[in-house]
């Protein structure tokens, strides 16, 4: 039989080695990890301008492709700080909406055009859902993008990471023939074939579904100072 | 006399789990996971090698100071000592297999409640000597990670026409209208595998049949 005392110090003793041995464990992995979600950011930027990317070559493509990256604020001002190294998911807590930051990435495709890449993020069912629209340089065509979640309902809110969901938004326009900002919906019950500012829904999927939409909507409003900027000229 | 390292009876405890005394089709425990993970055999191989881990040293841990542990709180201690573990494999994976610790994600972190690692030490390791609690350890882990490895393999093979996320199904079947059967994707037919070798392994070794 132990006494009181002895469980007591017994207690101490034992979490004080396992506290001291995950402190030392998660200083000394913490490089790795982050390097981890730096490469698959990367990874995650590249695929909205529709380059698959390896965890391995996925940097040096990353070199390659995006020539420009910078930060505006809510007023569309460009500020000094790091683009990549912002994160959104900071930016959209904030309360005060005026001072968020908002990067912009510029790749540089293949055939020598330009292609303007902006980070999104909303709310799904579970968690949050976070993308990458890249926009073609008339600042309207859609020229690819990239969705993911944290832990939407696999097979259903899921889809939204699939390559058959973000498929359907290339070419796809946010603005209309007269210019106004329509962004691109994700339509319950599937867009018209000739609806260039709409594509289908997920079925079974209606709430993250309506995330994403509400993440464009919002995510791209945002932006609309800069963009109707550039493309005035 | 000092037993040897290897002896018969201690490669029992190893070899005993991988068959007639399997956690998974024999115990029944760690089903749950056992259904999660196993829809690609990467994730179900870093899986079975995350809990041969845990149990083994979480049983070597414990049964070096089996005797020090106060009978009351030898529960808590357990806890803590297999929740450390977990934690450091979660850590471990994170930094060095990113993408199967994602698509892992909270299964890992299930393992500290994960019933075959707590079954052992409270059956094994609190009464028995740490290299013998460590070899059981393994064996029990090696004995789960059989049949996630093995349902993982008909899983990817029928549900995606692939090996280790390499297509293993020609090309010229699926022209043929081979079709990759979907339901082998969802978790209710790891459930039906597992019955499946559950049944083969009982028709096999009649002995595991119950009598009544």
């Amino acid at each position: 039989m132990f006494s009181n005392r002895y469980i007591f110090i017994y207690s101490t003793i034992i979490v004080a080695i396992v506290a001291v041995a995950l402190t030392l464990i998660a200083v000394g992995l913490k490089p790795y990890q982050d390097n981890n979600i730096r490469i698959e950011k990367m990874q995650n930027i590249l695929k909205s301008i529709n380059v698959v990317a390896t965890p391995k070559n996925a940097e040096a493509l990353y070199k390659k492709y995006i020539v420009k990256t910078f930060t505006l604020n809510a007023q569309m001002k460009p500020v000094d700080v790091d683009a990549f190294s912002i994160d959104l998911a900071k930016e959209v807590k904030k309360t005060d909406t005026s001072a968020r930051l908002y990067p912009v990435y510029i790749a540089c495709l293949d055939n020598g055009d330009s292609s303007y890449i902006f980070p999104l993020r909303g709310q799904g069912l579970w968690g949050p859902v976070w993308g990458y629209v890249a926009l073609k340089n008339d600042f309207n065509t859609v020229l690819g993008v990239m969705f993911d979640h944290k832990g939407e309902t696999p097979g259903l809110g899921a889809e939204i990471a699939t390559e058959t969901f973000q498929a359907q938004f290339f070419g796809k326009q946010i603005f209309d023939e007269q210019g106004n900002y329509r962004s691109i919906r994700v339509l319950k019950g599937g867009a018209k074939p000739d609806d260039v500012h709409g594509v289908d829904g997920i079925s079974g999927g209606t709430i993250t579904s309506r995330g994403v939409d509400k993440m464009i909507f919002e995510g791209l409003k945002a932006y609309l100072p800069y963009i109707n900027y550039r493309k005035k000229i | 006399m000092k037993e040897p390292l290897f002896s018969s009876r201690n490669i029992k405890l190893l070899s005993g789990p991988l068959n007639l005394n399997n956690p998974i089709t024999v115990q029944i425990l760690g089903i749950c996971s056992a259904l999660a993970v196993t829809v690609q055999m990467k994730p179900a191989l870093v899986m079975a090698l995350s809990v041969t881990v845990v149990t083994a040293f979480s049983n070597l841990i414990i049964s070096s100071i089996r005797n020090t542990i106060p009978q009351r709180i030898r529960i808590i201690v357990q806890l803590v000592v297999v929740a450390t573990l977990v934690i450091i494999v979660d850590q471990i994976l994170k930094a060095f297999v990113y993408d199967v610790s994602k698509k892992l994600s909270v299964f890992v972190g299930l393992i500290i409640t994960n019933c075959i690692v707590m079954g052992r030490l409270e059956a094994f390791a609190m009464a028995e000597k740490p290299w013998r609690s460590f070899l059981d350890g393994l064996g029990n882990g090696a004995g789960y990670g059989l049949i996630l490895v093995a349902v993982s393999f008909l899983r990817e093979f029928f549900g995606s026409g692939k090996i280790f996320g390499m297509q293993v199904v020609p090309r010229i079947m699926y022209e043929n209208g081979y079709q990759d059967n979907g339901l082998m994707i969802l978790p209710p037919m790891a459930l039906i595998t597992i019955g499946i070798i559950i049944w083969i392994q009982r028709s096999i070794n009649r002995d595991l049949i119950d009598k009544s």
